[in-house]
C-alpha cells in the first residue's frame, strides 16, 4: 500500500447509487477481460445528473472525452457511497478510470466488501461531512499512515477513521491473497 | 446467550455455538448464484485464483441463472451467456437454466425458490444485491460480487460480519387494498435509503404471515434499498408447503431465541397504512398515492423480481379487467413460470393475459428487460425524459434507461390504476374501497 496519494479531488454529493456510477448498458463488459475493464473506466459516473457531476458547481465530467480518463485520482462523497446493486463493476469502472482513495461520511454496504475484498482502491469514512469545505478540481494527498486528507490547493486538513478491520486485507491486496496469509482461517 | 434467526443461521454455518453482532466469522454456503451480468466477472476471478483448471467446490451447490440482457440483439450480451455455458460445460454443472432451451426461467429471485433452491436455516449466497428476496424463506441471503463470489466457488466459504438485527411488526390483516410493496415502501420511507446498512431486517406480525410466499418475498427483495444486509421471515406452514413442494433437500428451520436482543422494533398498524409511492430519484422519497395525483405519466411498468410474480399480476388485473390503459403499459412477468400462469388465472372465467390485451398492454417474455434499463433494444426501457410509474425496486438516475426519466416505484394495484388514469392514482378508486 501507498504511503501518500496525490491527486485531483473529485467531489459528489450523498447516495450516489451504483446505477450512477456505472450504468446497466455497460454491464455487457465483461471485466475479466483487460480491454474491457478499462473500457468500463471510459464510463465511469456517467449517470450521475449533471448538476451533481463535479461539487460545489456541478457539470463537470469526471472522464476527459479527449482522453477517455479522469484526471482525478481522489473521490470525496457523501452519506451511502455505492448504495444499490452488487455489480464489483463499479469500483471497477472507478479504479480503471484512476481513483485510487475514496473519501466519504460512510459506505453502501456490498460496494463497501466489494472495493477491499476486491482490493481496487482505499474507501475512508470521514468522522464529519467534508464535502461542502471541498471543490472539484483542488489539488490533494491522502496520507495513509497519518489518516488525513490534506488539500493543497488550500492547505484545509481533514482527519479520515483509521481503516480498523479492513486494512490487514488492503495491505495483503485483495482476500485471495488475505486467505492465502491466513491459510488457517479457512479450516 | 439468546440469539436472532440471523445469528444463530451463521453461527451453526460456521460451526459455533454462538455469535454476537459485530463478529467476524467463516460462513460455509449452501447455496452460490450468478447471472449473465456478473457471472463472467466471477468466472475470471475464480480462474485466475484458483487455476485454468480448477474446479468448484460444490457442483450441487451452484445455480446459473442467464436473466438479465437476454431479449436484446446486443452481441456483447450474448458473448456473456456464451461464458456461462462454457463454464457450465467445463465444470458440469447440474443447475443452469439456460436461455432458449425448456429450463430457460428468468429472473434470478423468483427462479430460485421456484426451483427449490431456497431452504430455511441455509446461506446462499448471490452476485446480485436482490439476493436477499429469499430472506422470505427464513434463511441467510445476501448479495456479493465478483471477488466474494470467485473465492466462494474455489473455497466454499466466505468471511462475514454478524449483523444486528431490525425487528418491523405489521399487526393486523392486510386491507384489501394494499400490498407488500406498500409495507416496504413505508418502511424505507420511515428509515431512509440508509436506514439498515450492515443490519438485518425480520419482518413479523399477523399482518406479514397474513401474506402468501410471494408477497412476502417482496418484503424481502427490498431491504437492500434501505442498505439492509438481509430479510428474514421466519418460516411457518406457508413457508414449509412451498418449500417441500420443490426440494428433497433436508433442511433445518431456524427461529429467534427468546430472549434474542434486536436493534430495534418498529410496530405498524396495517389498517393506518395507505397506497404508498416513492418518487423520483431515490427509494426513501415517500408519498401516500392519493397526494401525487397531478403527475401525469407517459408508461407504466409491471415487472421484476419484486413486482413480477403472479401474485402482482393477479392484482394488476383485478383493476384492468373491463378497462383500457391511457398509457403505454408493459406487463413483464420475471419467470417462465409466471408467464405461463398469466395464460392459466382467470379473473371471472377470462385469463389474466386476455385482460391484459384487451386492456391494451404490452406483454413481454421473462426477463429483467426495463427493470435496470439494459441494452438500447431492451422492451420497455426508458429511452427519454418520459415520467413512469412501476412496480420495480429502484428508481435512482438512469435506472430504467435515461438519467433524464422520472421513475415512481408503488405497488401493481397503484400502477394498473395509474395505467388507467394516465396520472398517479390511489388503487381504492378502482377497488371499491375508498376509506
Ligand atoms: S428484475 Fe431488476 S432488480 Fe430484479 S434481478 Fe432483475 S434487474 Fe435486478
Amino acid at each position: 500500500m501507498k504511503e501518500i496519494v496525490r491527486g485531483r479531488i473529485y467531489v459528489l454529493g450523498d447516495d450516489i447509487d451504483t446505477d450512477q456510477i456505472i450504468p446497466a448498458q455497460h454491464l455487457v463488459l465483461n471485466p475479466a477481460i483487460a480491454e474491457e475493464k478499462q473500457k468500463l473506466g471510459t464510463f465511469a459516473l456517467s449517470s450521475v445528473p449533471s448538476e451533481k457531476a463535479g461539487l460545489p458547481r456541478g457539470h463537470v465530467p469526471f472522464i476527459d472525452p479527449q482522453t477517455g480518463r479522469s484526471p482525478y485520482s481522489i473521490l470525496a462523497a457523501g452519506k451511502n457511497f455505492g448504495c444499490g446493486s452488487s455489480r464489483e463493476h463499479a469500483p471497477i469502472a472507478l479504479a480503471a478510470a484512476g481513483i485510487e482513495v475514496v473519501v466519504a461520511e460512510f459506505y453502501a454496504r456490498i460496494f463497501f466488501r466489494n472495493v477491499v475484498n476486491g482490493g481496487w482502491m482505499i474507501p475512508y469514512e470521514t468522522p464529519a461531512p467534508l464535502v461542502d469545505r471541498i471543490e472539484t478540481g483542488q489539488e490533494g494527498e491522502v496520507d495513509l499512515k497519518a489518516n488525513e486528507l490534506r488539500v493543497l490547493t488550500t492547505g484545509n486538513r481533514f482527519p479520515l477513521k483509521p481503516l480498523g478491520d479492513i486494512l490487514p486485507i488492503l495491505e495483503a491486496g485483495n482476500l485471495f491473497a488475505y486467505a492465502k496469509e491466513h491459510a488457517d482461517l479457512l479450516k | 446467550m439468546a440469539m436472532t434467526m440471523t445469528e444463530k443461521i451463521l453461527a451453526r454455518k460456521s460451526g459455533k455455538s454462538k455469535l454476537a453482532p459485530g463478529d467476524n466469522t467463516w460462513v460455509s454456503v449452501d447455496v452460490l448464484m450468478t447471472h449473465d451480468v456478473c457471472g463472467p466477472g466471477t468466472i475470471g476471478v475464480f480462474h485466475e485464483n484458483f487455476g485454468a483448471q480448477a474446479k468448484v467446490w460444490d457442483r450441487s451447490k451452484v445455480v446459473i441463472i442467464p436473466d438479465h440482457y437476454i431479449f436484446t440483439e446486443d452481441k456483447m450480451a450474448h458473448r456473456n451467456v456464451d461464458v456461462l455455458r462454457q463454464f457450465v460445460r467445463e465444470q458440469d454443472l447440474p443447475y443452469f437454466y439456460d436461455v432458449g432451451t425448456d429450463r430457460y426461467k428468468g429472473v434470478c429471485h423468483i427462479a430460485l425458490p421456484e426451483e427449490g433452491h431456497t431452504r430455511p436455516g441455509e446461506v446462499l449466497l448471490g452476485t446480485d444485491s436482490h439476493t436477499c428476496t429469499a430472506g422470505a424463506f427464513g434463511e441467510f441471503a445476501t448479495g456479493i460480487g465478483n471477488t466474494d463470489a470467485g473465492f466462494v466457488l474455489g473455497t466454499g466459504k466466505l468471511w462475514l460480519k454478524v449483523p444486528e438485527t431490525m425487528r418491523f411488526i405489521f399487526e393486523g390483516e392486510m386491507p384489501s387494498y394494499l400490498m407488500a410493496k406498500d409495507l416496504i415502501l413505508k418502511v424505507i420511507g420511515d428509515i431512509g435509503v440508509d436506514g439498515a446498512i450492515y443490519r438485518a431486517m425480520e419482518f413479523a406480525g399477523d399482518g406479514v404471515y397474513s401474506l402468501g410466499i410471494e408477497e412476502r418475498m417482496t418484503l424481502c427483495n427490498m431491504v437492500i434499498e434501505a442498505g439492509g444486509k438481509n430479510g428474514v421471515i421466519a418460516p411457518d406452514e406457508v413457508t414449509l408447503e412451498y418449500v417441500r413442494a420443490r426440494t428433497d433437500r433436508p433442511f433445518e428451520v431456524v427461529t429467534n431465541d427468546p430472549g434474542a436482543c434486536f436493534h430495534s422494533t418498529q410496530v405498524y398498524k396495517t389498517k393506518e397504512l395507505e397506497p404508498g409511492v416513492a418518487k423520483p430519484h431515490s427509494p426513501d422519497h415517500y408519498a401516500l398515492a392519493r397526494e401525487i395525483g397531478d403527475v401525469v405519466l407517459d408508461r407504466a411498468y409491471i415487472g421484476s423480481c419484486t413486482g413480477g410474480k403472479t401474485v402482482d399480476f393477479q392484482a394488476a388485473a383485478r383493476v384492468l379487467d373491463g378497462s383500457k390503459v391511457k398509457v403505454d403499459t408493459f406487463i413483464v412477468p420475471a419467470t417462465s413460470q409466471v408467464a405461463r400462469s398469466l395464460k392459466t388465472e382467470t379473473i371471472a372465467g377470462k385469463s389474466l393475459e386476455t385482460i391484459f390485451m384487451e386492456a391494451g398492454c404490452h406483454v413481454g417474455p421473462p426477463s429483467c428487460a426495463a427493470c435496470l434499463g439494459g441494452p438500447a433494444d431492451t422492451l420497455g426501457r426508458l429511452n427519454k425524459s418520459e415520467v413512469c410509474i412501476s412496480t420495480t425496486n429502484r428508481n435512482f438516475p438512469g435506472r430504467m434507461g435515461s438519467k433524464t426519466a422520472q421513475v415512481y416505484l408503488a405497488s401493481p394495484y397503484t400502477v394498473a390504476a395509474s395505467a388507467v388514469t394516465g396520472r398517479i392514482t390511489d388503487p381504492r378508486e378502482f377497488l371499491g374501497e375508498r376509506a
